[in-house]
């Protein structure tokens, strides 16, 4: 059975500021969908709507499950996995540990009393493909911008997430390392529901299997990237600002 | 499987003489070169050290500074008391203030601390309850920060009120005092005190050691991985307000049987033992030692108490001025506590080799081009630069 994460007229508000404006879109297995928009379109609060942190209406549905009105805690651990604009890893923790933690929500709380005996294998395995395995004893803290969203990736990997959400994967990167990214994403992808918030169209026009267009929290258009950048009303929205920033 | 034994051995080498030092220094030597009196006085620094390593757990670990481990102390150190004044009264007796302020009937509540096995437990599971009942409420509600200290503050300050307004049973202002034995034994006697002080010492051997265990575990990192960003971990599948409430819970425990020491060993539990002052006075010696480590917290805290003791004999009014600037030096110039100076002293070392195996390099040109990718980046910016600046 293949995986699908189903949104229909998912709506957040707050105080009366309207978010996220009824949007409806499903995303396959397999797929690399890539959510753009202008700043204040709604992205990031979607996210935050699928996730359990912002209170949302309307439906979001991973293969048979309700997500709304979930904690967070309980969606994550359903298997939907978050990143943040920011890089959020356990600055003091080693990468080793970082990973470990992510692999272990599901264990018993008396296993927890005891040290790390072995490395699990989901974590070796994770430290490989996002590239830090020669990084493990070094704390996450010292690691460079990259590789601390490389290393967020690699603890929704171990966490066993089969809906990955990236908010802004590849802000700060050289290109060198937006492309390692990348090609990162479409070889965890192929097994996953990928999400990637993003502001870079390179990378997007790069990587993305499918595009959905966000504008003042609802959705303007979608489809393919050649689909997309021929839709005028994309062209409007985004040259119209490119006109008043440039 | 010998070979990662030995692997092992350096990481904990340092714990393990920490441990074992301090056992030879309280089990050995302390009784061996300190008087009756002195002893007695570092059985009850004791008792505050043992609060001092459940602060560590609660604040240096999981983030929570809690000012209000009185309370918890308090609890533990009322249940004894009820216990040896019961006991001091035989059986089916009246403890003396009831009969002074009383009706001289002892209230229902007290009569199952007659029994020793009950008080055993009531001094741990007492003070764990209130704290676990307290710590649902807290952090499911997601309080922490400013607000979880002022509210934990706000509780000791209350919980001594309480104790205040019930003269009759609870001793009141005066609280509970002179007790005559401790489970059958005669607490006037000097070798009894050294036992106290010797029960005192295990106890904060072993409480040591159950943190030793803690830290190294997985629960210990999760513990810090909640301290340093509670949402992340969140979005990982775990419910923090859980793994902070361990720490909490475990934190009351050792405050409630630390108060339960103290009681036979000092002779009195009252108000001004648990309420705001001795409070802050717990947390402050934990901030001076360095709240993060193992042994941090004990040392300051023993050093703390043994300085109040020592200025104020012999300046009685200059100990609280003393304590509000060790407190603010600390806390401004060194917040990780006096601890983080042997951390400060390994980057030292460390930034002298580097510069010896630098100069080694000069004089090795070759070498230096080859390794000089291989050094790892920088902590800071000096790496997110370098990636922003080769991408535009």
């Amino acid at each position: 059975m293949t995986d699908y994460l189903e949104l229909s007229d998912v709506r957040v508000a707050f105080d009366g500021f309207v978010a996220v404006d009824g949007v409806s879109m499903t995303v396959l297995q397999g797929d690399l969908r890539f959510l753009i928009g202008p700043n204040g379109a709604g992205k990031t609060t979607l996210v935050d709507a699928i996730t359990g942190l912002a209170a949302a209406t309307g439906s979001v549905r991973f293969g048979r499950t309700e997500l709304v009105g979930k904690k967070v805690h309980q969606i994550a651990r359903l298997g939907v996995g978050r990143t943040f604009q920011t890089a959020s890893v356990f600055e003091e923790l080693t990468v080793l540990q970082n990973l470990d933690i992510a692999a272990g929500a599901g264990r018993r709380p008396l296993s927890l009393l005891r040290r790390r005996r072995s490395v699990p294998p989901e974590v070796e395995q994770a430290m490989e493909t996002v590239g830090l395995a020669g990084l493990r004893d070094k704390p996450a803290g010292v690691l460079a911008h990259g590789q601390k969203q490389w290393l967020e990736i690699g603890m929704l990997l171990v966490q066993d997430a089969r809906v990955l959400l990236l908010d802004e994967p590849v802000a700060g990167m050289s290109a060198d390392e937006r492309t390692q990214t990348g090609e990162l994403l479409r070889r965890i992808g192929a097994q996953r529901t990928v999400v990637v918030v993003e502001h870079d169209m390179d990378f997007m026009r790069s990587f993305a299997t499918s595009v959905t267009v966000l504008h003042a929290g609802k959705v303007l258009s979608g489809g393919t990237v050649a689909q997309v950048q021929a839709d005028p009303r994309v062209q409007e929205v985004y040259l119209g600002r490119a006109e008043v920033t440039s | 499987m010998t070979s990662s034994v030995i692997a092992k051995l350096p990481r904990n080498y340092g714990a393990v003489c920490g441990f074992l030092l301090g056992a030879v220094v309280l089990l050995v030597v302390a009784p061996a070169v300190l008087s009756d009196f002195r002893l007695s006085l570092l059985g009850r620094f004791i008792c505050v050290a043992i609060v001092a390593v459940g602060i560590g757990l609660a604040w240096g670990r999981g983030g929570m500074l809690t000012l209000g481990q009185g309370v918890f102390f308090g609890l533990g150190g009322y249940v004894m008391a009820f216990h040896l004044k019961l006991a001091d009264a035989g059986p089916s007796g009246v403890p003396d203030f009831m009969l002074l302020y009383g009706s001289g009937q002892v209230p229902v509540w007290w009569e199952p601390f007659r029994f020793p096995a009950v008080t055993l437990l009531g001094i741990v599971l007492i003070p764990s309850l209130v704290a676990f009942g307290l710590g649902i409420a807290i952090f499911r509600r997601r309080v922490r920060g400013a607000y979880f200290a002022i509210l934990s503050q706000a509780l000791a300050a209350a919980f001594a009120i309480l104790l205040i307004g019930q003269q009759v049973t609870l001793g009141g202002f005066n609280g509970l005092n002179g007790f005559r034995s401790f489970f059958g034994f005669n607490l006037y006697d000097p070798v009894n005190k050294r036992m106290l002080f010797y029960i005192a010492a295990i106890t904060l051997l072993v409480m040591l050691a159950v943190m030793w265990q803690l830290y190294r575990s997985r629960y210990g990192e999760l513990l810090i991985a909640v301290r340093d960003q509670e949402e992340r971990v969140r979005f990982l599948g775990y419910d923090p307000a859980n793994i902070k409430l361990v720490a909490y819970v475990l934190a009351a425990a050792m405050a409630g049987i630390a108060g339960a020491l103290f009681v036979p060993s000092v002779g009195i539990i009252s108000p001004a033992n648990v309420g705001v002052v001795p409070s802050i006075a717990f947390v402050i010696g934990v901030a001076i030692g360095g709240r993060a480590t193992l042994f941090g917290p004990v040392l300051g805290a023993i050093a703390v108490a043994w300085a109040q003791t020592a200025l104020s004999e012999s300046f009685p009014s200059f100990w609280s001025y003393f304590q509000g600037a060790l407190f603010v030096l600390v806390i401004a110039f060194l917040p990780g506590g006096l601890a983080a100076l042997v951390g400060r002293a390994n980057v030292l070392r460390d930034a002298v080799q580097r510069r010896l195996r630098v100069g080694a390099r000069v004089a090795s040109p070759s070498v230096a081009s080859d390794t000089g990718n291989l050094v790892p980046p920088e902590p800071g910016l000096s790496g997110i630069r370098a990636g922003s600046e080769t991408g535009q």
